[in-house]
């Protein structure tokens, strides 16, 4: 009689595991899938070596003039020699350690809110709100404590750039609450028609249009003799504008909350301003925080359209250094890097949003 | 007892200053004195300022002779035209550059955004660093890179390169044969809204007949074959009447053909490429949006995967993508102003910047350039808010 002997397992197929399995089921799993792996296989081939050629391998990355340029690859002597400038613009180099502390200083002061258990984040947020401004003002405007003054008109680069995205976003955020509170607000028409008008207003236009208006047009709407700072101008514009977005992404959190929220609130007899601010504006922040960095991400992109009203941000700097004649026909490498600084911050936001929205996703997950 | 209590046993009324109603009332009075006396100032400061600089309000100036040449213009202009007829070639302007830069960025969003979910890995990780690099630079940057890196960069007209010596891309530009209709053409045209009347008549019938009966009639491919052949056998019977003329270098230039000005190019291909980007997340999350029990449940009806697409997802994902995509189509138009930092002639550089600066009108200028940017974004909200109530799920 034939006894069952259990036989060693056979291996699994070669083709169906390890790389040649992953290949097979996730690149050549069909024929047209098979066609368009090989299609995007030769785009790139097309694309990146001589990208990656042009960039590092035949790149000259010493030197101080344009002539120390082979002109076979990219020339970042170009950068080397402007990168003071394309971060400070024309601050004076004596007093640029002030730029370097006032941001040093903003780092110190956000570093802990990131840490979890610490347990004074209201009073460091208090503290970087209303008391940071002021330094930083001090600081980089100089006039007083001993500092000498530096005129707004030497603001320049990488460093522009921050101030007018920084500052937009402080007064952004604030703006936008109200006026998507004035917006919902049932019982007020007035108030809220005004809300509407204003944030639509803003929303229609292009930012160039708000910008044109606040260097253009602005001196006509104020007092004979009353003229203040272009920078101040382009602030108060880029805030306005971005306020009226912010706007509409905090109304988004506000009617996402289901309304027992706010009945309940009005039932345990809080008040207006309390069942806003301890109740239901708290959970609609926490609903559109990729939104409002959405927002963010859009601001800091939208600085660099201050270069049309003639301040000399990162691009703007950039742009200026391309017409330089000493150093015609680099303006690739000048975008090229300009384009690496914008990504990396702006990558870094939206990452983070993604990173925030996946840690505060409590239901459930396919 | 002090307090009175009602007989009819309502609370008593809080006293008028905690009133919420009363409140309200004094709260938008407050604010609406403070909105009317901030505009009265301001307009005060403009009348004073407008007077001590000498400058006349009014649209007077429109009907003026503007004097500057414009390099692109879709209508008859010259130097000797009015500042009002400047207005219209600027907003045709950026009407042309939305509108072609709606339909490239729309069938290039609507690529990437598929590719980004198909099974293929390498094509849903190219998708995704396309959308990744591009969303994350600044769309100004990436105009000055098109324009100055790229196409000033080309070969000049003596050089140009080109395409079976008829399409030429030189540094000033893109040169194009263009069609030129002769006499008879008009018969190809007429056969063509004929061939359109007959197939929307034809798609009715078969449907009504679908409805009436259960049977399928092949209405696309037979209303597709009616647009083509019909007014392709009209323009062959009237003898072919349609000329070419090819651009030709002549001198230091290409004369002749249709010609596309750098600066258009260059904020063509910025604009699509960078709101493409958009344009495929958006696609992307609509799709996404559908849940996977929809797919089931048709596969359980047993409808094939094909109409599963077209009858089951994609009415549900457009639900979901038509509202982001239109105000995507929205910043598309906004950011075409952009082209006043290259020099393209759109309404913000020719109108609020050359006609603004020669005539000094500010307020009247920015206030008609505005003007219409607005009224562009209502005209697409107000549509928007028709197609989200036409679509919305009607629920209990």
């Amino acid at each position: 009689m034939a006894t069952l002997q259990k036989q060693a397992d056979l291996l699994p197929p070669v083709v169906s595991t390890g790389i040649v399995g992953w290949l097979r089921k996730n690149l050549f799993d069909t024929p047209l899938n098979a066609a368009l792996t090989l299609l995007a296989l030769y785009l790139l081939y097309l694309t990146v070596p001589p990208f990656l050629e042009w960039a590092l391998l035949k790149a000259d990355w010493s030197g101080t003039r344009s002539a120390d340029c082979s002109r076979a690859g990219a020339c970042w002597v170009f950068i080397e020699v402007r990168l003071n400038q394309f971060m400070y613009g024309f601050y004076p180099v004596a007093q640029q350690w002030r730029v370097n502390l006032t941001v040093a200083l903003l780092v110190v002061l956000v570093l802990p809110l990131f840490i979890k258990r610490f347990a004074l984040k209201r009073w460091l947020a208090a503290l970087i709100l209303l008391v940071y401004p002021v330094i930083a003002f001090h600081l980089l405007v100089g006039g007083s404590f001993g500092l000498v003054h530096v005129e707004t008109s030497k603001w320049g680069g990488l460093f522009l750039t921050l101030v007018i995205a920084v500052v937009g976003m402080v007064a952004a955020l604030p703006l936008g609450i109200l006026l998507a509170l004035g917006r919902r607000a049932e019982n007020m028409p007035v108030l809220k028609a005004l809300c509407v008008a204003f944030i639509e207003l803003w929303r229609g236009v292009p930012l160039i249009t708000v910008l044109f208006m606040s260097s253009v047009m602005l001196p006509f709407f104020l007092p004979e003799g009353l003229n203040f700072d272009k920078l101040l101008r382009a602030l108060i514009g880029v805030a306005l504008f971005e306020a009226a977005y912010m706007a509409e992404v905090v109304r988004g959190g506000l009617q996402g909350i289901p309304k027992g929220q706010y009945e309940a609130a009005d039932a345990l007899g809080l008040g207006y301003w309390k069942s806003t601010f301890l109740v239901t504006l708290p959970q609609a922040l926490k609903l559109v925080i990729p939104g409002i960095v959405n927002t963010f991400i859009a601001l800091f992109k939208d600085t660099s359209l201050v270069l049309i009203i003639g301040l000399f941000d990162l691009l703007g700097s950039i742009q200026a250094a391309n017409s330089d004649t000493n150093w015609l026909g680099f303006s690739v490498e000048g975008y090229v890097f300009a384009a690496c600084v914008y990504w990396v911050f702006c990558f870094g936001m939206s990452r983070y949003s993604q990173w925030l929205e996946a840690k505060l996703h409590t239901g459930h997950k396919r | 007892m002090t307090q009175m209590t009602d007989p009819t046993g309502a609370p008593p009324r809080p006293p008028f200053w905690n009133d919420p109603k009363i409140r309200a009332i004094v709260f938008q009075v407050v604010v609406t004195l403070g909105v009317i006396a901030v505009g009265v100032y301001l307009v005060r400061n403009l009348m004073h300022n407008l007077e001590v600089r000498g400058i006349s309000t009014g649209f007077g100036f429109l009907e003026n002779r503007a004097g500057f040449a414009i390099n692109q213009s879709l209508i008859a202009y010259d130097q000797t035209s009015s500042y009002g007829r400047t207005f219209f070639v600027g907003l045709l302007n950026t009407l042309l550059v939305s509108g072609l830069g709606i339909v490239l960025a729309t069938i290039l969003g609507f690529i990437i955004g598929i590719a980004r979910l198909s099974r293929n890995w390498l094509i849903s990780k190219l998708a995704a660093a396309y959308i990744e690099i591009f969303r994350n630079i600044p769309l100004l940057l990436q105009i000055l890179f098109w324009y100055f890196a790229v196409f000033l960069n080309l070969p000049p007209p003596s050089e140009a390169l080109s395409l079976g010596d008829a399409v030429f891309l030189t540094q000033r530009g893109l040169y194009l044969p263009q069609p030129m209709a002769q006499s008879g053409f008009g018969w190809t045209v007429f056969a063509f809204l004929a061939a359109a009347v007959a197939s929307y008549f034809l798609v009715r019938w078969s449907r009504r007949r679908q409805d009436r009966t259960g049977q399928l009639f092949p209405a696309f491919m037979v209303s597709l074959a009616l647009l083509i052949l019909v007014p392709l056998g009209a323009f062959m019977v009237t003898g072919r009447p349609l000329a070419w003329t090819v651009p030709a270098l002549e001198g230091f230039n290409f004369t002749g053909g249709l010609s596309v000005i750098p600066e258009l190019g260059a904020l063509l291909a910025a604009l699509s490429i960078y709101t493409a980007a958009f344009i495929a997340e958006t696609v992307r999350a609509g799709i996404l949006a559908v849940s996977h029990g929809q797919t089931e449940a048709a596969s359980a009806l047993g409808l094939r995967r094909s109409w599963t697409l077209r009858l089951v997802i994609l009415p549900q994902a457009m639900r979901v993508t038509i509202p982001p995509l239109t105000s995507q189509y929205l910043n598309l138009t906004k950011n075409s102003s952009l082209a006043t930092a290259i020099g393209y002639p759109d309404l913000v550089s020719l109108f609020a910047g050359t006609t603004l600066n020669q005539t000094g009108q500010a307020v009247e200028v920015m206030a008609m350039t505005m003007a219409v940017y607005l009224a562009i974004s209502l005209v697409i909200s107000f549509f928007m808010n028709w197609y989200n109530a036409r679509m919305a799920l009607v629920e209990r």
